[in-house]
């Protein structure tokens, strides 16, 4: 393991470099014969639309400003800086083509309301990259709308209830149901959407079993919303069963696929039955993930569930692609336009660059090097692999326990995980909440990580859990190499310690001189 | 910040030697003999070293926690002596006597039989945290570990931990050695609580669990009809129901309600057969005991064979929280009425109240 020390700038706010006058950039003054054309533009603006005082905006020079930024950047442990293989994430590597190719100003200028005549490669790159999604998920029609993968999945929500309002149905059939290690995602969306949501707990295998299915169905079933492989990187056997059982019982099928990374090239929701199906393209198709932006869900659909998708869909005669907008039974617009189409441009850019048998070859490797990890934390001494009736290997990603050297030694995950950062790993994912597993973590080496990067993070948690034994408060006082020590965990559970714009900072920061013990208690285990 | 530590010197002395528990003179007497090695003041000593050094420490003289204390380093301010050999009188006089000089927090190092005694002895007086030390640890009192156990009472004693009511559970040890397990509840504690620590209780609690108990209680509330008996079991799950309907239940006993009033609080078998005699139809509300998963057989024997037949298996509703069920090994929901018939009948899948809107589906083993 090679020694880390993260940079560490003590870096002021924007707006505390501010000094009067100084200047970033100067606008140059408009073209007198463009002044003479439009007139004065400023006076048609409606009084109660202009400000009074100009905005309270930062004096800064242009290089203070690219010093400021890029030594907040410096201090991030984005995955040009160092390892990370959060679990339920699958982070992977963004080559730096393909943002290029999504910054090129043929689509950075597009206006959203341009005619389509006038974006007609924008609209071929979607309808050719809608056509390879049906292809690699066995499904009929894709729309690329939902901004974030939770949109996608209550984009599903939307469609099922949909489905059963049209056949005057919705009203009887007002209940989800999903497992207790799919995304919460497919709770929290069908909920919001109006349904009442069933969770089938996991058994001894750790995952639901048909009789736990075959409890929650029944007239009341609109529908089954899950992840497989679940959160847990097992995948469930039965499923074509749970598929069959809730066809039967007349709900339809939603596949969380936000865990597809392990599946491409070798099974597609559609031959499994599934009516509708939900893929992150800033996860298993290497679109920039993290920092919560700029996401894209590709929610793809069977024929019959086509009339519900929102609007417009891009279609193609032959000749010209256009905009489907005379859509009556679409469900309501989840995102405006086209949504984020630079993100679909990159996943577009992935899958042409790997082409069938490299995304088949993503898929294997994935669960390779999971796999080849598993093995190597299995022999750390205090990890537990949960449900050990379950031998069937696992596929993208594990959940693990440190519950045996919690026992032992007292330190709990989410102290391991914080001193992960001192060997370079930026985070682990511990579990989603509730958190079944106890002491869970949860890692997902994906398919872009080498042998060697996969190494260095077993001998990373060997070397901790063995400090955990030896000097204990080494570990609890962790991160020592980070840019900032550990923070407070209560301070995002207290609205008195947040601030989201530089004004609410003002009015609150005299609340945080207070003593505060630098210990952290986690609330929850990320997202 | 004052904290009382009670150390029982016999528990766990049977444990090592293979007799199950101590809780009687004899078999410590019998341990002792055995070659078992005292080790309940060495865990509390573990557990006091993660204590702020700026605590006070009230403890019983020698082996009760005076020695404790003082090897990690704390000068106790000592209440009371135990009177010769330690007995379940001693830990109950010592404890109210700290309790009475006024403590923040009652550290205790024992088991399942020393946390009823501190249950008998201050009930839900001051909150306490118990050091593991005993042979069964089927009480939610207890940290994980000792140092955990410490840790949690530093947090507590900052006022960076909540207090949730714990299960205090023991089991029969006269039928343990023979090799029936039959667990009771005994009651509740009032025990700090923070993620990770607490042994048996591994999420939820505080802020959340308030929230989560609420919306349990709404769901169930808008679910019952009024004129249904609803027989609810103990529990501060079901507690939190009985007060969404109007009712002050009792902790531990089960009480019929009916139309949002109590119709007999604290029922035994006879009264709830009565209470059915007239053909009336009813509802039995239940929540699992923490960490064990019993929803019928364990703290709620009242609600006998005949009952449960009687009111009919359909018309069992089964409400937890979220972190309840999670803290439960493999979310596997338990029954032990006394009859295998019975018992059979009730395995299977049965859907459990989480809140509002949401229903988790649950195996009954």
């Amino acid at each position: 393991m090679t020694a880390f020390h993260a940079a560490r700038w003590n870096e002021p706010l924007i707006q505390e470099l501010s000094e009067a006058g100084a200047r970033g950039i100067i606008p140059p003054a408009t073209d007198p014969a463009i002044m003479q054309a439009a007139g004065d533009v400023l006076s048609r603006l409606p009084k109660a639309l202009r400000r009074a005082a100009p905005p309270a905006l930062p004096e800064v020079t242009q290089h203070r400003v690219v010093r400021h930024f890029t030594r907040l950047a410096q201090m991030c442990m984005g995955f040009d800086v160092t390892t990370d293989m959060m679990g339920t994430c699958t982070m992977k590597y963004s080559p730096k083509v393909h943002d290029h190719v999504a910054r090129d100003h043929r689509l950075a200028d597009v206006h959203p309301l341009q005619d389509p005549e006038t974006i007609q490669g924008v609209l071929e790159i979607l309808y050719r990259f809608n056509r390879m999604m049906c292809a690699i998920a066995g499904m009929d029609e894709f729309t690329f709308q939902p901004g974030s993968g939770a949109q996608g999945i209550y984009t599903n929500a939307c469609i099922i209830r949909a489905y059963h309002a049209a056949r005057g149905d919705q009203a009887r059939r007002n209940e989800i149901i999903t497992t207790a290690f799919s995304h919460p995602a497919d709770a929290a969306t069908p909920a919001v959407a109006g349904f009442k949501v069933i969770t089938l707990m996991p058994g001894a295998m750790g995952y639901a079993d048909v009789g736990a299915l075959q409890a929650a169905l029944s007239e009341r079933t609109a529908g089954m919303m899950l992840t497989n492989p679940e959160d847990t990187g097992q995948y469930n056997p039965h499923i074509r069963e749970f598929v069959d059982l809730v066809h039967g019982a007349g709900g339809l099928c939603a596949y969380d696929q936000a865990n597809g990374n392990p599946l491409l090239g070798i099974a597609r929701a559609g031959d499994a039955g599934f009516d509708l199906c939900q893929f992150n393209l800033h996860k298993t198709f290497s679109a920039p993930h993290g920092a919560v932006g700029q996401g894209c869900a590709a929610v793809g659909v069977r024929e019959p569930l086509r009339r519900f998708l929102p609007k417009p869909v891009v279609t193609f005669d032959g000749e010209r692609y256009g905009l489907d907008v005379d859509r009556p039974d679409a469900i309501d617009k989840i995102r405006a336009f086209l949504g984020n189409v630079q993100t679909v441009l990159k996943a577009y850019a992935w899958v042409m660059s790997l082409g069938a048998d490299g995304l088949r070859a993503v898929a294997e490797t994935a669960v390779l090097n999971n796999n080849y990890m598993l093995n190597r934390i299995r022999a750390i001494p205090g990890v537990a692999i949960p449900w050990p009736a379950n031998t069937y290997p696992k596929l993208e990603q594990v959940r693990y326990s440190w519950e045996p050297l919690f026992q032992e030694t007292g330190v709990a995950s989410a102290e391991i995980e914080d001193r992960l950062v001192d060997f370079g790993v930026q985070h682990y994912m511990t579990s989603h909440v509730p958190m079944l597993v106890p002491q869970p973590f949860t890692l997902e080496p994906g398919e872009s990580l080498t042998i060697a990067e996969m190494d260095a993070m077993v001998a990373a948690l060997r070397a901790i859990a063995e400090e955990a034994r030896t000097t204990p408060e080494r570990v609890r006082s962790a991160p020592h190499n980070a840019s900032i020590g550990r923070i407070d965990g209560e301070i995002p559970h207290d609205p008195a310690t947040w601030a989201f714009t530089y004004r609410a900072y003002l009015r609150k920061r005299s609340a945080w001189s207070g003593p505060r013990s630098p210990r952290a208690t986690r609330k929850h285990g990320g997202y | 910040m004052r904290v009382g530590i009670l150390v029982n010197p016999l528990a766990g002395l049977g444990g090592r030697v293979g007799l199950k528990g101590t809780d009687t003179a004899e078999i410590a007497a019998r341990s002792l003999a055995l070659g078992a090695i005292p080790m309940a003041g060495a865990r509390m000593a573990l557990a006091l070293r993660a204590l702020p050094r700026e605590v006070t420490v009230l403890a019983p003289a020698g082996a009760m926690g005076e020695a404790a204390a003082r090897a990690a380093g704390f000068s106790p301010r000592v209440v009371g002596e135990p009177a010769g050999v330690t007995t379940a009188d001693d830990t109950v006089r010592l404890a109210r006597a700290m309790v009475r000089q006024g403590i923040d927090l009652l550290l205790f190092a024992g088991g399942d039989g020393t946390a009823r005694d501190v249950l008998v002895a201050i009930e839900r007086e001051v909150p306490v945290l118990g050091v593991p030390a005993g042979v069964k640890m089927h009480s939610a009192v207890f940290g994980a570990t000792p140092r955990a156990a410490g840790d949690l009472a530093g947090r507590f004693l900052h006022g960076r931990a909540a207090t949730v009511a714990v299960e205090v559970m023991d089991i029969d040890e006269a039928a343990y050695r023979v090799g029936s397990v039959s667990a009771r509840l005994y009651g509740y504690l009032l025990a700090p609580y923070a993620e990770d620590v607490v042994q048996g209780v591994k999420i939820g609690g505080g802020r959340s669990d308030c929230l989560a108990l609420a919306s349990i209680a709404e769901a169930i509330a808008q679910a019952v009809e009024p004129d249904r008996l609803l027989l609810l079991g103990p529990g501060t799950t079901v507690r939190a129901v009985a007060e969404r309907l109007g009712v002050v239940k009792t902790l531990l006993g089960v009480d019929l309600v009916r139309h949002g009033a109590m119709v007999a609080a604290d029922a035994n078998e006879q009264a709830i057969l009565r209470a059915l005699s007239d053909g009336a139809s009813a509802t039995v509300v239940v929540s699992p005991i923490g960490g064990q998963g019993f929803i019928l057989g364990r703290g709620n024997q009242q609600m006998s064979p005949d009952v449960i037949r009687r009111v009919g298996l359909g018309n069992i509703v089964v409400t937890a929280t979220e972190a309840k069920l999670a803290a439960l090994h493999n979310q596997t929901l338990r029954v032990d009425t006394g009859e295998a018939d019975l018992d059979h009948a009730l395995a299977g899948y049965r859907r459990v109240i989480t809140g509002v809107g949401i229903v988790a589906v649950c195996r009954v083993a």
